[in-house]
């Protein structure tokens, strides 16, 4: 990544972490455990983004068949996970402190760890198959096949669980959000800066993966 | 009648990195028999899949003719016998239940007396209600061919032919392959020496 | 001989056929599954003893037990034609729709014949009265047409892969999760005796869910198939 984006990140990164500390906790009643919102929300959000990237170059690895979609795929598949177990654990402590259960099945809750689940999935069986063009296509068409059971779960969950989510205290009836502007300027930039730590990482795995031997260089 | 062909050009294919053949080309047309040789793993069986579609090339194309016009696909697929170790039949299927589901799914329907008939050609009359699992490998191998002819293909490939076989097999896949090289377009891969007379082209793997 | 085209659908039924008479002389996956789910029933009655479960936890075991059945035969299909070299023979000469079809139809057929021994069992050991049975044989159906479709394209995933029995359940469970509790909400509505309307929502996202996984199957199956 050229070193102006590297530098841009380190001041903003530095920026909404002081900011985090420095500013009122975001839910007042809730205490200082709030502050995580600001890293929990743009965890979810790359567990996220990293699913439909490992998705669109598994549609491309099968239709033009070169090994180097699947290097994107599983780089953003493994970032994936990593986020998804992050979102998973500070989602959990901010249960726990507030509504006093590590785990309760919040639909949120559920479809996070399903996330995870698929992403686990999806490792054990690269995992277990060795040839490298049978691994890409197997693999492929497991991450888009888990794709709509994913969603039918997102709609399914709901309807059996009651939300504990506080997003809905966030975004009022209007549907307009309801947030003081530094909070969400805070939350906006900490979104950002998510974004591009998942992107970078991204191509120094895809770089590493297209040649194993650059590893030392990077 | 049709005249049969195949082209192929640069034709290659590597696993995990290693090249087990590249850049093969060669055309053969109906009459000829083209025979692949070369040591023991140096990607006879391999090249054999790849031309009849079990495996992807890595690079270049195998193209099959009848007349003028390419067939691919299903009508290969109906047109094309393959014949080799790792190839099984079912073994808890008697013989006649192998031939009546295989053919019967490449449309090609016989009734019960016709098969009968073939096994006793193939010098296996009377064992069509036996399981295929209690069959010697060199029954099993009969079978095989039998399958493979059945649907009277215009491309016939055979890979070590007469392994497992006695000298009856042997003289039998003899008949198979002179015969079958007037109707249609037969290769062969395999280490024997007098097999290689077979062959009105040659192509050798493994150098 | 006769050259007679033929439809997409004989042939699988063609596939379907020879599994089936494959399977009726040695048992396999039948075997499997139908031990399996008794076991697993019986122990978990005895376990319970004589104060029973209420309706949720009934519908929950009963899936539970279908679930995992499941997944102890399921995969038979595909991994006896890897084990026994058949795979490139079939290759050969079927098509992948034809194959996926005929492999679906055995997989529906093997639940289906695993239900009709576990249904009348569950009932007996459970003493669940009341039950809507219309509805409970209405969300039975639809769950074990949309299971046997979700199982049998990862059942020839695994059948390419190393350690297939652990894997199967690893990457079917995030897929069959939406199912199982659609399926288990059904049959509790169904256990309380509810009326048939109740359990519509849950009929409808079943079916949808069947749907999906067909289609998503079919344009899926030729990548999984073919080298």
């Amino acid at each position: 990544m050229p070193n102006f984006w590297k530098f841009f990140l380190l001041l903003l990164m530095s920026a909404v972490i002081i900011a985090v500390w420095v500013m009122e906790p975001p839910q007042n009643q809730l205490g200082e455990v709030s502050r995580l919102f600001y890293f929990h929300i743009p965890a979810a959000w790359v567990t996220v983004l990293a699913y439909f990237v490992a998705m669109s170059q598994s549609v491309l690895y099968l239709r033009r068949k070169e090994l180097l979609y699947d290097i994107k795929a599983s780089s953003a598949a493994e970032l994936g996970t990593l986020f998804c177990i992050l979102a998973t654990i500070t989602g959990s402590i901010f249960a726990k402190i507030t509504w006093g259960g590590f785990w309760n099945w919040d639909p949120r809750q559920t479809s996070i760890l399903i996330l995870l689940l698929i992403y686990g999935a999806y490792l054990a069986l690269r995992s277990a198959v060795r040839e490298p063009e049978r691994r890409a296509a197997l693999s492929s068409v497991y991450c888009i096949f888990a794709f709509p059971a994913a969603v039918f779960l997102v709609f399914v969950t709901p309807r059996v669980y009651q939300s504990l989510h506080p997003a809905d205290s966030i975004i009022d009836t209007s549907g307009r959000i309801q947030m003081p502007a530094p909070i969400l300027l805070t939350l906006l930039a900490s979104l950002f800066c998510f974004s591009l730590i998942f992107i970078w990482i991204h191509r120094l795995q895809v770089a590493i993966g297209r040649d194993p031997h650059r590893e030392g260089k990077l | 009648m049709s005249i049969a062909q195949i082209k192929i050009s640069g034709l290659s294919k590597s696993f995990d990195g290693r090249d087990v053949f590249a850049d093969i080309t060669e055309v053969v047309s109906q009459g000829e028999c083209l025979v692949i040789t070369g040591p023991n793993g140096s990607g006879k069986t391999t090249l054999l899949r790849v031309m009849a579609g079990l495996l992807r090339a890595g690079a270049g194309s195998v193209e099959y003719f009848l007349g003028d016009s390419v067939i691919q696909g299903q009508g290969l697929k109906r047109n094309l016998s393959l014949v080799s170790q790792d190839l099984a039949l079912y073994d808890e299927l008697t013989a006649l239940e192998n031939l009546h589901f295989l053919s019967r799914i490449q449309d090609c329907h016989f009734s019960k007396e016709e098969l009968a008939q073939r096994l006793s050609q193939f010098g296996l009359g009377g064992r069509g209600n036996d399981l295929v699992g209690s069959f010697s490998s060199g029954m099993k191998q009969r079978l095989k061919y039998l399958h493979a002819l059945l649907k009277e293909p215009k491309f016939l490939f055979l890979d070590e032919p007469t392994a497992n076989l006695d000298e009856e097999g042997v003289r039998l896949v003899d008949e198979i392959i002179k015969s079958q090289k007037r109707d249609a377009i037969v290769v062969l891969a395999t280490n024997e020496r007098s097999e290689l007379n077979y062959g009105e082209k040659t192509l050798q793997l493994g150098l | 001989m006769e050259r007679k085209p033929s439809s997409l659908v004989y042939k699988g039924w063609c596939i379907f056929s020879k599994d089936l008479k494959s399977e009726l002389r040695n048992r396999y996956a039948l075997n499997a599954l139908l031990m399996f789910a008794v076991t697993t029933l019986v122990a978990v009655n005895f376990a319970v003893g004589q104060f029973g479960l209420g309706e949720k936890l009934l519908a929950a075991l009963f899936w539970i037990v279908v679930f995992f059945s499941a997944l102890s035969g399921l995969a038979q299909t595909f991994i006896k034609e890897e084990e026994t070299k058949t795979v490139s023979t079939l290759k050969l000469v079927a098509s992948p729709n034809s194959i996926y079809l005929g492999k679906l139809t055995f997989n529906i057929a093997l639940l289906f014949t695993l239900e009709v021994v576990i249904v009348p069992l569950f009932f007996l050991l459970s003493n669940v009265g009341g039950a809507n049975l219309l509805l409970f044989f209405g969300v039975l159906i639809l769950a074990s047409l949309g299971l046997a479709a979700a199982t049998t394209l990862i059942a020839a995933i695994v059948s390419k892969a190393a350690v297939k029995g652990a894997l199967f359940a690893a990457l079917s469970f995030p897929i069959l999760l939406p199912l199982l509790v659609t399926a288990i909400r059904g049959t509790e509505l169904s256990f309380r005796g509810e009326v048939f309307m109740s359990g519509f929502s849950e009929l409808k996202i079943l079916l949808s869910y069947l749907v999906v996984m067909i289609v998503a199957s079919l344009m899926l199956f030729d990548f999984v198939w073919s080298e």
